[in-house]
């Protein structure tokens, strides 16, 4: 399989050399050093492997190199690129909705996902929206009441 | 570490070491070059900066020990939380500690931190009072400054040119919960930011430079052993490096035979242990997960219990699934070993590898970075081990960052168990006769907390057929889930409700009534209206410290139990950060639903099938009731941990609930594993 040479990802061309059949978690990881996407199953059952392709909430762990290529990719990196935080962000850490926070960054991503395609979401929408994520901790309570808080206050992206 | 190192790493300052004994604390006065007392519990910096360092051997795998351990110290030196800085669980630089388990944090390293806190601000009184020759008493301490009528400095100041160190025994007075002003309230949590922006570093996100990716060949079951191995393919492939080596201490299931690879990057470490061709000697027949009670009795040491009229319930083996499985980088450098790794026993891990490698103390430093979350789990070194096995052949750093399927098999479990319970209620209430046996679990809350004449209780040591070990509160969540269910047995065989059933029996224990009263009242128990398919069930118990009364509403159709409404009330002492302590009650509730209702390792011919996300369900969104927690503070009393008492109360309540919506007594977790129907034919 060829190799794939650049990604997009938060907002700069960086250049890689890697198998396209790899998955997009390991290269994040290990060749561009963004950790901050965690690998929690390799199966794309909890989540924490969240990122944005081109908006929309992708599995890093079962989704190849080769299928982003030239697509828009944000990480948990790139979402506060300026140093202020996103919204959600913000409301992460008011709601304490986190213990450990290793599912976090997904969660984070997958909730900015949810209130773009529906800014103003019920508490259904928000546990059909989020049911993929897995939090072990069982701080889901407070990502729900986290969700709303950031829905109140508009989301940027 | 010695004195001179101390402040070599530090630069100058104050230094408060806290030691468990006074004849110690003599030991451990004076001289440059003497060598730092050996039981040191905790010990505190402050710079001539400013900038306060505490240490301790304790680790944060998300309870939140970080924020409390910093409140102490703000608390008892009077500076603001921003200004202190934690160093945990790195065995180079903390003092020694057994190990982060059991909910000792709270009740053990707490005050610890706090006396040292508290003295190291008694000696920054005695430096402001010779430097500005006032009296001591005149001097105030607030926001990290001292201050007496026109004198002002802050702390590193007052530390400026001294090298200076204390050692105190663990007895000096405290500030009283009445009148903390920073512990005691929500402090938010300690890195919060980093880890919302990823920008924390865990475990298995640690880079070294020339990193290489490991990964071990596993048998194919439990018990079978490596018979010839020809790793030539695996050898054949670029920048991979095959080893062999053979463990000090063989492993349950796994054994002595570490076979692995270090590559350089993770897929082609997976495709290199692939391509070893082993054969392998299979293990002798093992029990499964559906005969595994039969064989906990059969196996009893002294035999099984030989008491008449015992009703049986089974609780299932299940697995911790920490988000971030095991990992470690192990880097060697001049024949010293570093590693990075996410343990709650960091000088147990250390521990560990010198006895693998034959090392001294001082060539083993073991650090571990916030973990994604233990909840007993993480106690044993593998990922370490393996990862300095490979790292030492290999000449290079190797990460052995474990993937979902090796965490959920070659890790240890929370025991199964055969549990046996007999008892009488008189016609007013009172329990006349209880018996309880307890096959493999464990002996935590194996003791019931009411007031039982002649109780007999047992746990009865016997074998498991999977390596088990420690779990958020072990043994007490399936003896009180026992227990509890068969107190409400008991409570209906007499007519009685619940309620008056549980606070008549906990007449010696005052602080369970509080905590079964408080739940009710909040839950609105008297005046619960039945509804079709609903039902309501109760629940208390006391382990770690905590006391825990816990209230759910059910509601069941058609085989499925969702669970409505939690109210559940704890009590650990006094409230250390409110916050985040209802975050843990929350928490402990949410991973207690899946022990209660479907989680459950299954298991044939040394093999788990359950061993991946998409085969062994955990609670999600969808699975969580509405949950209210009242916190009883008592600041009268000593504060004790509470990252597992909290997890207790919901199984038994569940099943409780269960039986006043259906009839159907279920004893058996989990309860409804495929829906009420199946989980029956479980129990052995």
């Amino acid at each position: 399989m060829a190799n794939i040479r650049e990604l997009d990802v938060n907002g700069t061309r960086r250049r890689i050399d890697a198998d396209a059949g790899r998955t997009l978690l390991s290269v994040l990881r290990e060749d561009l050093d963004l950790t901050g996407t965690k690998y929690g199953c390799g199966e794309g059952q909890c989540a924490a492997c969240t990122v944005l392709i081109d908006g929309q909430p992708a599995r890093s762990c079962i989704t190849t190199v080769g299928a982003v290529a030239g697509k828009r990719i944000v990480t948990i990196e790139g979402l506060a690129p300026e140093g202020k935080l996103h919204p959600v962000q913000e409301a992460f850490l008011e709601a304490d909705a986190m213990q450990c926070g290793y599912c976090t960054a997904g969660m984070i991503l997958g909730a900015v996902a949810l209130l773009r395609s529906n800014p103003n979401p019920s508490d259904a929408e928000i546990v059909s929206g989020m049911n993929g994520h897995i939090c072990r901790c069982g701080t889901y309570p407070r990502i729900v009441r986290a969700i709303h808080r950031a829905a109140g206050k508009g989301g940027r992206a | 570490m010695r004195r001179r190192d101390f402040f070599a790493a530090l630069g100058g300052g104050i230094a408060v070491l806290l030691v468990d004994d006074a004849g110690a604390q003599q030991a451990g006065r004076g001289g440059m070059n003497r060598q730092m007392p050996q039981d040191v519990g905790a010990w505190l910096h402050i710079g001539e900066d400013g900038v306060v360092t505490a240490y301790t051997g304790k680790v944060n795998v998300g309870q939140n020990s970080r924020t409390s351990l910093t409140a102490a110290v703000a608390e008892e030196l009077r500076v603001p939380v921003a200004s202190v800085r934690f160093i945990m669980g790195d065995t180079a630089l903390t003092p020694f500690d057994g190990g982060t388990a059991g909910s000792q944090t709270t009740p053990m390293m707490w005050p610890q931190i706090r006396r040292a806190a508290a003295t190291a601000r008694e000696m920054l009184l005695d430096l402001a009072a010779q430097k500005w020759k006032v009296d001591r008493a005149s001097i105030s301490t607030a926001n990290g400054r001292a201050a007496s009528g026109s004198h002002t400095a802050g702390f590193g100041e007052l530390t400026q040119g001294q090298k200076l160190v204390q050692t105190i025994a663990a007895n000096v007075p405290l500030t009283p919960a009445t009148e903390w002003k920073v512990a005691g309230t929500s402090v938010p949590k300690i890195a919060g930011r980093e880890i919302v922006t990823g920008a924390h570093k865990y475990p298995s996100d640690t880079k070294r430079p020339g990193l290489l990716h490991g990964k071990i060949l596993y048998p194919p079951q439990f018990g079978a052993k490596l018979a010839s191995l020809n790793q030539s393919a695996a050898e054949a492939m670029p920048g991979v490096k095959v080893v062999h080596e053979v463990l000090a201490s063989p492993r349950a299931g796994f054994g002595g035979d570490v076979v692995g690879v270090a590559a350089p990057d993770s897929e082609t470490a997976s495709k290199a242990v692939a391509a070893l061709r082993a054969e392998w000697t299979p293990a002798a027949a093992q029990p499964s997960s559906n005969d595994v009670y039969t064989y906990f009795k059969q196996n009893a040491e002294g035999g099984p219990a030989a008491g008449a009229g015992l009703t049986t319930y089974t609780i299932a083996y299940i697995a911790h699934v920490p988000l971030e499985p095991r990992a470690a980088v192990a880097e060697w450098n001049e024949g010293k070993l570093t590693v990075w790794t996410g343990t709650q026993m960091p000088f147990g891990v250390r521990r560990e590898l010198m006895a693998q490698f034959q090392l001294p103390e001082e060539s083993v430093r073991v650090i571990m970075p916030d973990t994604g979350s233990g909840y007993g789990g993480k106690h044993q070194g593998d990922a370490a081990l393996e990862a300095a096995i490979l790292a030492k052949a290999a000449g290079r750093p190797v990460q052995r960052n474990w993937t979902r399927e090796e965490e959920m098999t070659w890790a240890y479990f929370r025991p199964g168990a055969v549990i046996e319970v007999a008892g009488k209620a008189n016609p007013d209430g009172a329990i006349a006769e209880w018996e309880f046996h307890n096959y493999n679990a464990g002996a935590s809350a194996l003791r019931t907390p009411y007031h039982v004449p002649n109780a007999r209780e047992q746990f009865h040591q016997t074998k498991s057929p999977l390596r088990q070990g420690s779990y958020r509160c072990l043994a007490a969540t399936a003896n009180n889930f026992v227990r509890e269910s068969y107190m409400d047995e008991l409570a209906h065989s007499i007519g009685m409700d619940p309620l008056a059933f549980r606070l008549k029996n906990a007449s010696n224990d005052e602080r369970l009534r509080a905590v079964i009263e408080a739940a009710a009242e909040r839950f609105g128990w008297a005046n619960r209206k039945k509804t079709p398919n609903h039902g309501f069930g109760m629940a208390a118990g006391f382990e770690k410290g905590g006391h825990v009364a816990t209230c759910v509403e059910v509601a069941v159709t058609n085989g499925a139990v969702k669970v409505v409404r939690v109210v559940e009330a704890f009590e650990c002492g006094a409230v250390v950060n409110p916050e985040h302590l209802r975050n843990q009650v929350e928490g402990a509730i949410s991973m207690g639903l899946g022990g209660a209702l479907f989680e459950r390792v299954e298991f044939a011919a040394g093999k788990i099938s359950t061993n991946r996300l998409s085969r062994y369900r955990v609670p999600r969104f969808a699975d969580m009731p509405a949950i209210e927690s009242v916190l009883l503070d008592r600041k009268d009393l000593t504060s004790a941990g509470a990252g597992e008492c909290p997890i207790i109360g919901i199984a038994p309540a569940v099943g409780n609930a269960i039986f006043d919506s259906t009839g159907q007594r279920v004893r058996s977790l989990p309860m409804a594993p495929q829906g009420l129907g199946r989980s029956a034919t479980g129990a052995g």
